[in-house]
This record gives structure tokens, sequence and C-alpha cells, in this order.
């Protein structure tokens, strides 16, 4: 009964990696490129949200704070990308990822200024809920946060499925030049995808905050989701769901268990298995380049 | 006995099989040439034989010794030296240090003494660069000795990996398409050059190519493919002759 | 234009191509060793603690410079040869044993970790050296009875055959350690560079399907090149553990592996003199961004009050760098060197960049 207790914990837990993930993923398989700072993206949303939401701030409804911290968001991907990525573009991965490590600074250093670096509550609508069923108890924001994450997780692998933009920004990934010639505007759909990142992240943030404080080093969260990503293969939406899943409830059973610093270290474990066994991961989608 | 010996080859890529049932030998001394249209499974054989893949069926013998089974890092050691369809330079290294690139199977010193220069190293790198100046002198190379390759341009490349398969002083050259992209003075060179290795160096030629004059002009027998098959062996001109090739290259009707 | 008549091989082969840029590297060599008469206490310390930075950014250089390895991880490596080496001595051994002997340990585990890691590439290591680095800052607070947990260790106190080198009553002679150990390392660095070893790493990072044509064992090659560059590292960090005194898990933080990645990218990706300048400006910026803090006061803005503003700082550095000049300081310099020696002869655009297309990294 105590584990599955655990294991309801750890899967919402794990669905806020999987939402962080879902950025990464989002951002690789538009640019190839990882987004280093997405953690720091969910952070930033989240405090955006407390800014609009919380009595002590602006005080707007919840529904309405969450959403306008959203389309700030997007408006800060997307101008990320304007700004300073697109300034590297065709430089290795590699450029990428320092640019983005510096940048999660600069998001957190903003965060600081503005909010602090004392840790601040969210007021959301079902803080302290819970539901009760035969012994085990779930909390309502557990609830939201699995639900919220598969329905995006559904509508964000549709949209790269299905919609135009989203197949074209997968072809731009495999190869710009040959994307441009066939008429996919590379620049705008980099700009878009960085701009749903940015959204993606800010519904993470909220999850996040509905279930404890905020401070501006919650970001580092995002090598955690990161490593879910990993597992899940870096292509794969679905895959970056079900590795967070995984990493989510490994995590508080290990906890349970094991030492605590054995805990710690099984998110990084489990990635470590997962790329020496299946070095693209479990959703693999590397190939033996032609020559 | 056949320096290079191909025995029923075959390689299979989920349900393609680009390389089906392939057998064919290299004499030492001779240039061989293997033509086909594209997709033909000319490059997959040059791949196959440095063991960038595994076969899924047959064997490869050279010198008399089964390869089949070897590491793609053992196949230079052996003597076999190959070029690539888009040339793999290292980009951001000069033409010289590509070039002693290519000596490294000859390399004696580890790498303890190489970070203390010992000696011996010093002594090994003058040889090093000895026979790379002698690939310089004959591929006319003496201009972008010191030049980076990111900055050369197309032809001087393709040169550079032939000198680069030259410095490793081989048995066997393997050119996949070398006259693809060059001028009609630069595909010329590159028969003269062909020439040289058969004539001068005592090298085994095997090529893929496209251009029938430089295979008229340079090689001694000709392997035509199709769809991963053999189609005909012999002579330039006997293969050219062959109705299976020309149905091959210009449709059914024109064999007739 | 300075045009260097070549009568011998050997030319190409030493290390200097004249005698000019010997005389130059041999005064700067000069300047260093007579800094403890030169500079104070402070600055000497500062010093010491750039040459420190400059060996673990030439350990780092060896795996992303001319590897191509990218290695989030590095913090770990510092933090195994910082304890191996403390807890040699603590157990008996003399700093001249401990030293290297922390070196290989470092290099060896390493090389060990590379094996595995040499199938993935580009991010996928960049991501599994991540992992390392967080499972050894558990396993330091795990194994308490040699690192002292979470509370920390004490860096014994260095002697050699009797001398004190220690940093603190002996701060000369612990700079010359650093200093020696600096020289040894770059000119074993730049002998790698210039034979069959330094040449075989350059063609892994540059074409590995050729590499391998060529006889190039690949793994081989970057395991070696991995374990060089931890165990470089691992020097770097033995030596800051002494300069530190007393440290514990958090000296070693996922910052120090970015400060590192700073280092080598602002200093000049592929250059072992990048790794100078990139740890003179890591450990200069903190000290011009305190001198200018104690000035702005003087005016009346107090910025003491802003946590994080170096990090910010930094960041901003960076990314300026990552966009407008890739190839880092020691690029720029080069550029700058040749616009001179031409003058009047370049042109505008002679040093813009190519336009360049990403391709997948999804073939391999």
């Amino acid at each position: 009964m105590e584990l599955l207790q655990l294991m309801i914990g750890g899967l919402a837990n794990g669905c806020i990696y999987g939402l962080v993930a879902l950025g990464f993923v989002m951002i690789y398989k538009a640019s190839e490129g990882v987004n280093f700072a997405q953690g720091d993206m969910m952070m930033l949303g989240a405090f955006i949200a407390l800014g609009f939401g919380n009595t002590d701030q602006m005080g707007l409804p919840f529904g309405v704070a969450v959403l306008l911290a959203m389309v700030l968001m997007f408006g800060i991907g997307w101008g990320v990308e304007r700004v300073v990525v697109r300034q590297i573009f065709g430089q290795p991965q590699f450029a990428l990822v320092i640019l983005t490590i510096a940048l999660g600074f600069v998001f957190r250093f903003v965060a600081g200024s503005i909010w602090g670096y004392t840790p601040l509550v969210l007021e959301t609508p079902f803080a302290g809920q819970n539901l009760r069923s035969g012994g085990i108890v779930i909390s309502l924001a557990d609830l939201v946060t699995i639900g919220v994450t598969l329905v995006l997780t559904l509508a964000l692998w549709a949209f790269f499925a299905f919609t135009r933009i989203g197949l074209a920004a997968q072809a731009a990934s495999q190869n710009q030049m040959a994307a441009y010639i066939v008429g996919v505007p590379v620049m705008r759909v980099n700009s878009l995808i960085w701009g749903l990142s940015g959204a993606v992240a800010t519904v993470a943030g909220v999850l996040y905050a509905t279930r404890g404080a905020i401070d501006p080093n919650i970001g580092l969260l995002g090598i955690k989701a990161f490593a879910a990503a990993v597992i899940g293969g870096l292509g794969s939406l679905p895959g970056a769901l079900l590795g967070g899943l995984i990493i989510g409830v490994v995590e508080p059973v290990a906890g349970r268990y094991a030492p605590g610093e054995l805990a710690k270290m099984s998110p990084y474990i489990i990635m470590l298995i997962v790329l020496v066994t299946r070095p693209g991961g479990l959703f693999s989608q590397i190939q033996m380049k032609k020559v | 006995m056949s320096l290079l010996q191909v025995e029923d080859l075959a390689i299979h890529f989920g349900g393609v099989k680009a390389v089906d049932g392939v057998s064919f030998s290299v004499e030492q001394g001779e240039v061989f040439a293997i033509i086909g249209p594209n997709g033909a499974g000319k490059s997959t054989i040059f791949n196959l034989i440095s063991r960038v893949y595994p076969p899924t069926r047959g064997t490869i013998r050279f010198d008399g010794r089964d390869i089949t089974g070897l590491k793609a890092h053992d196949i230079a050691g052996l003597g076999i030296a190959r070029t690539f369809q888009n040339i793999e330079l290292f980009d951001h290294s000069t033409v010289l240090d590509n070039l002693l690139m290519g000596r490294h199977t000859h390399r004696g010193t580890n790498f303890v003494q190489d970070i203390l220069f010992l000696p011996k190293v010093r002594q090994e790198e003058r040889e090093h660069r000895r026979r790379v100046e002698q690939v310089i002198e004959l591929l006319e190379l003496e201009a972008y000795r010191k030049k980076m390759i990111a900055g050369l341009p197309y032809g001087v490349r393709k040169v550079v990996e032939i000198g680069r398969a030259l410095a490793i002083g081989p048995k066997l050259i393997l050119l996949d398409e070398p006259a693809s992209g060059l001028s009609v003075e630069e595909t010329r060179d590159v028969a003269f050059w062909i020439e040289d290795m058969r004539r001068d160096m005592g090298l085994t030629v095997l090529m893929v190519e496209h251009d029938m004059s430089l295979v008229n002009q340079v090689s001694d027998r000709v392997l035509a493919m199709a769809n991963g098959q053999p189609l005909a062996l012999g002579s330039p001109a006997e293969v050219q002759a062959h109705p299976d090739v020309q149905a091959a290259y210009l449709g059914t009707g024109a064999a007739a | 234009m300075r045009v260097v008549f070549k009568t011998s091989y050997d030319r190409d082969i030493d290390l200097h191509e004249h005698g000019q840029s010997r005389a130059k590297i041999a005064v700067l060599l000069a300047i260093m060793v007579a800094l403890p008469f030169l500079v104070g206490d402070y600055y000497l310390a500062e010093a010491a603690n750039t040459l420190i930075w400059a060996l673990a950014g030439m350990g780092l250089m060896v795996a992303v410079g001319h590897t191509g390895q990218v290695s989030l991880g590095h913090a770990a490596f510092l933090a195994i040869g910082a304890y191996a080496d403390s807890a040699l001595m603590n157990a008996g051994l003399p700093f001249l044993v401990s030293f290297p002997v922390a070196g290989l340990i470092t290099g060896l585990f390493g090389a060990i970790i590379a094996v595995p890691a040499v199938r993935m590439s580009g991010i996928y290591l960049a991501i599994a050296t991540l992992a390392v680095f967080v499972i050894v800052e558990e396993m330091v607070i795990l194994l308490e009875p040699i690192t002292g947990g979470v509370g920390g260790i004490m860096a014994p106190s260095v002697t050699i055959l009797g001398i004190s080198f220690d940093r603190y009553a002996a701060l000369p002679n612990f700079y010359w350690l650093c200093l020696a150990v600096v020289a040894v390392v770059t000119w074993g660095y730049a002998n790698l560079m210039r034979s069959p070893t330094g040449r075989s790493f350059l063609a892994v990072r540059d074409s590995e399907v050729s590499a391998r044509a060529l006889g190039i064992n690949v793994t081989r090659t970057r395991a070696l090149a991995f374990g060089l560059s931890s165990g470089v590292t691992g020097l770097a960090g033995a030596l800051m553990g002494h300069y530190i005194g007393f440290f514990n898990y958090e000296l070693f933080s996922i910052f120090i592996s970015i400060n590192l990645l700073l280092v080598v990218t602002i200093g000049g990706l592929g250059f072992i003199q990048g790794a100078f300048l990139g740890a003179i400006l890591i450990t200069a910026v903190p000290q011009l961004i305190s001198i200018l803090r104690d000035n702005l006061v003087g005016i009346g803005i107090d910025l003491s009050g802003i946590p994080g503003l170096d990090t910010m700082i930094f960041s901003l550095i960076l990314i300026g760098f990552i966009i407008y000049e890739p190839t880092g300081l020691y690029g720029r310099w080069l550029k700058i060197r040749t616009w001179f020696e031409i003058f009047p002869l370049a042109r505008k655009d002679m040093f813009r960049r190519q336009k360049s297309y990403l391709k997948t990294e999804r073939m391999k």
C-alpha cells in the first residue's frame, strides 16, 4: 500500500519531468539542438504565473494568470530564438549547448532580481484538496498534473505527426539546406518551436508550483528532466514522457529502500545504462552515415 | 594467386539487396574498374571491403587471408587504402597533416614516447615526412602543403584524398569515383597518376568510376553491375559491348 | 609577413618555427618565474589560481578542442584528483608520489568511463559525462571515511624533500610548484600535438570513418584522449585542493564544469594557448568586478546587494563570444596578428565566416 502511494506521487513528479523533457525534445526535433535552459524556462514560467496570480502581486484569477504567463513565455521563447539562438545558426551543436547554459544563468538572475531567492508559494485553486480511496491519498494537484501532461503530450505528438508546420520542423532538423530548398521557412519554424517550448515550460512550472514552493534554483530540475529525455531517445515525444515517468517512479521508491544518495543518483544511473545499451535512447533514431 | 578475391558477396539492408552474390578477383598489378548505374552497389562493395559494414554473406580474401571478420581499423595495416565518394578529409588540418595521418599504420611509438618526444619519435617523424614528400611531389601538391583543407577547392581536395591513401603505402588502393566533379584536365591528371601507381609503385588499383573515357584509358578489366548483381566481366570493350550492360544503362529497347 | 626559409624537415617538426618565437616563450617563462619578487601575496595567490585553471583547461582542451568530445562533467575529475591526492597523503605517502598517482587514478577512471561512452557522440556524450558528474558527486558524500562526506576534508600541507610548499606558509614555493607542473604539462601537450598520437586525435575529431580507414582504432584513441584529459584535470584538482586548503564536495559543483567549458571556448577551441587565455579571463573577471563594485560604492551605487551578478556577467561574456567570436580569444588574436602582418593588404571580408548549414547528427 505504501509502495502504491509512493508510486502515485512518483507518477505526478514524473509527469513534470516529462513535460520539461517534452520541451527538450521539441527543440531537438526542430533544430537538433539541446536547450539546456529548458529547466530555467520552466522556473521563469512558474514565477511569471505567480507574479500574475498571487494576491500580493497582481492578483489575477488563476486561470487567467496561467494563460497570460504562457503567452508571455511563448514570447520570451520566440524572442530568445530571434535575438540570440538565430545568431549561431549553422554552428555545431556544442555552441548551442554552451549558449543555452549561459541563457539559463541569465534567466535565473532575472528571476532572482525580481522575486528574490527565498522560496515562494503559488496560490492555486486546488491546494490542499485530497481524494481518498482505500487508504491511498491522492492530492488533486497530482491528478491535475497527470491529466494535463497526458493531454499536452498527445497534442504535441499530433502537432509533429500531422500538421504541416510540425512536419516542416522535423524536416528542417534533418537537413537545413534541403529544407530551405523545398520551401520550409526554417527560421520562422524554429522561432515558433522555441515559443511553444516556452509555453510548455510554463505549464510544467505551474504544475511544479502546485506541489511545493518555488525559488530561482528549481531550474536545476532540468538536468533530471534531461536525463528523462535521453532515456526516451531525444527525438521522441512519447519517449520523453515515458522517460520522465520512469525517473519519477524510481526516485521515491529508491529513496524509500536505499540510502538517499543512491536515490539521487538513480536517474543518472538509469540514463547511463540506457545510453550504454542503446546509445540513441529507448526510441532510437540514430543511423549509420552513408559514405 | 589473386591479390583480392571476393566470393559470393552479399549485403541486405532490411529488404533491399544492395549487393547480392558478387564474385570477382583482382590480380596483382592490375587496374580493375567497377561500373554501373547509380544504386548498383558499387560503393557498397568498397564499404564491405573496408569493413564499414559486415556482409550478410560471402567472403573477402586479401593476399590469401580471409579479412571478412576483421575490424575496420585493421584493414589499412594489411595494405588496403581507400578514398571516399564524398571526400572525407580532416577539414581543420593542413594538407601536410592530412597526409601524415595516412602514415598512422607505420608508427612505432606509443603515446608516452610521443608526449616526451623521444629521439625515436623525431626519427620516425623525419621518415614519415620523407615518404609524404614523395606523395606531394607525385601529385604536385607542393603549393598546398600548409593550407587548411577547409579552404581548398574541390579538385585539390580530391587529389589530397588520393595522396592520403597513397601515404599509407598500400598494396591495393580503392578509388571511389576519382574523377567525379573534376574538370577534363584534372581527370587526365588522375589517369596519369593511376598509370604511375601501377607502373612505378607496383600498386593494384580497384576503382569505381562513371567516366567511361577514364575507365577505357586505364583499366585492364571491368566489372559491370546493376541492382546489386554482376552483369559482365572482361576488357572495357567487351563489357561495353555486352547486351545486358547496354540494357542496364540505356533500357531494354536500346539493346535490341 | 615573415618568410621562414626551411632547410630541413626538422624545422617543421620542432616546437617553434623560428628562434624569435622560442625567445618569446623563454622571456614569458622568465617573467613567470620571477613573479614572486614582483608582486604581493594577494596577486601571487591569484596567479597560482590562474595557473591551476589553465592546467584544468588544458585537460579539458584535449577532449573538447582536440578530440571533439564535449564533457560537462570535468568537475568530477577535479574532485577525484583532489580527494585521491589528499587521501594518499593522509595515508602517509609523500606529495611527490601522491600527486602523480592521483593524476594516474583520475586518468584511469576517465579512460574506463570513456570506453562505453565512445559509442555515443556529440550531445549524448556530453549528457553521459553530466551523469557521471552527478554520480561522482554523490559518491563523494557516500564515501565519508575517505572524503569527509558533507563536512569536507583538510588538504595536507605539501612538503618536498623537507622544504615546505604550503600554500599559506610558503606561497612563493607553492606558486613555483604550480608553475613547474603547468610548464611540464604544456610541454608534453605541445609534444603530443606534433606527434602521431596528436594527429590521431584530430583525425577522430574530424572524420571517424576515414580515421578508421587509415587504421586508427577510434575507440582506443578516444579513450586515450579522454584518459589523458581527465588525468591532467585530476592533477589540477589535486593542486586546487591544496590551494583551497579545506574543501568538500561543493567546491566541485556543476558550475566548475561550466566554468571550465568557458575557459576552453572563450580561450579558443583547439589551441593550447586558448586554455591560458581563458584561465586568465576567468580569474581576472571576478577581480575586475569587485574593483568596479568598490569604485561604484564611492560614487553612491551599491551593487553588493545583487547576488549572482558575477555569474550573470560571465554568462553575457560567454554568449557574446559564442555569437561574435566562436574561435575565442586566441582566434581573435590570430586574426589581429595576420591583419598587421600583411598590412595594408587585409581585405574587409577576409575573415568572414562561411555560411554553414546544420546537418543531422543522427547519422553516424
